[in-house]
């Protein structure tokens, strides 16, 4: 208690609260919005095993978003 | 007359949206507009003990949609005015009693006679949800300033946004001025910043809700108290007045009054 005192830098608890959200936030939300991610994912392995070969732990699927762009990256690495 | 669907949700419980439906439907009541409030909580009955309307009770919401009863039967009337009609909760049913279809249909018979037909709604989570969520015009969300209650506040706003619903603001319930002082809590700026929707009302930490609650008066009744006046103002701006928002301050007691109301007690 007294340490705290003279520890004139420590952050409030608030600001920490808000800082935690923000980053939180920022990762959930891809995901809330694009609930269908994991369906793509899997019906592309799918389609995409029938003609290639391919591990499915490589497949990756991600919606990124900057400012008003939305980019839907699709990475899928053949054996 | 066709009535606006308001619903009231936030992401998770215990964040005060049965006190919020109770004080706002009252308060548009008392504003003169027809008004019928529902509670789609099912299986927790509450909004009809918050009104002190629960001995009241024969039909529920889910008789109605069932069609055991006319809708006529469940409009339960408030004590206190004529322009607030309650459809409580069913206590007993499962919570997948109810269908969003059946609710939309019950609210487009309403809005032929009421100017508000307020939504109680489960919190986000819940499958309910969506019963509460689809009929709605507009959308209020409730959230106290509190991480994990913001958190699930954010879904829910995805959740509506996925579903088109554009007319949504927000009330922040229970800010503690002396904790936003010390920066021990949020303040109305900090949750407006990270969840960026319209801010409808702030509400301060009110000691006196539980009492309020306790014989079934919602505190816009009692428009001294400090959450019976941030109601008031809500309800002033749900119909479309400009109405500043109250500067949230810790009431300082003197003290000689400490010593008086010392003896109050």
């Amino acid at each position: 208690m007294l340490l705290d005192f003279f520890r004139k830098n420590k952050k409030k608890s608030a600001q920490k609260a808000k800082e935690r959200l923000q980053i939180i936030l920022a990762h959930e939300r891809v995901s809330n919005r694009a609930p269908f991610l994991d369906d793509l994912r899997n019906d592309l392995i799918k389609v995409i095993s029938k003609y290639v070969d391919i591990d499915p732990n490589d497949v990756e699927v991600s919606l990124q978003r900057d400012n008003s762009m939305e980019v839907l990256e699709i990475n899928i690495p053949i054996k | 007359m066709s009535g606006k669907v308001l619903t009231i949700t936030s992401g998770k419980g215990g964040v005060g949206k049965s006190t919020t439906t109770a004080n706002l439907s009252l308060g548009l009541a008392l504003a003169g507009k027809k008004v019928v409030t529902i509670d789609l909580d099912i299986g927790l009955r509450n909004l009809d003990m918050i009104l002190g309307l629960e001995n009241r009770i024969v039909y529920d919401v889910v008789n109605v949609v069932e069609k055991v009863c006319k809708i006529k039967q469940a409009l339960i009337k408030d004590k206190r005015t004529d322009n607030l009609y309650l459809i409580a909760a069913a206590q007993t049913r499962d919570k997948s009693a109810v269908k969003p279809e059946q609710v939309i249909e019950l609210a487009n018979e309403l809005k032929k006679e009421f100017d508000y037909i307020i939504l109680d709604s489960p919190a986000g989570i819940e499958g309910g949800f969506r019963n509460a969520m689809l009929p709605a015009d507009e959308v209020i969300i409730v959230t106290t300033p509190e991480i994990s209650a913001v958190r699930d506040a954010d879904r829910v706003i995805g959740i509506l946004e996925a579903n088109n619903k554009k007319e949504m603001s927000l009330i922040i319930n229970r800010i503690n001025p002396i904790l936003v002082k010390k920066g021990d809590m949020m303040s109305k700026d900090d949750v407006l910043q990270v969840l960026s929707i319209p801010l409808i009302g702030v509400v301060p930490e009110d000691e006196n809700i539980v009492s309020y609650t306790n014989v079934g008066e919602p505190s816009i009744l009692h428009p001294d108290s400090p959450s019976g006046k941030a109601y008031k103002n809500i309800t002033q701006r749900i119909l479309g007045k400009d109405v500043p928002f109250m500067e949230i301050v810790e009431k300082k007691k003197g003290i000689l009054e400490t010593i008086i109301s010392f003896f109050k007690e």
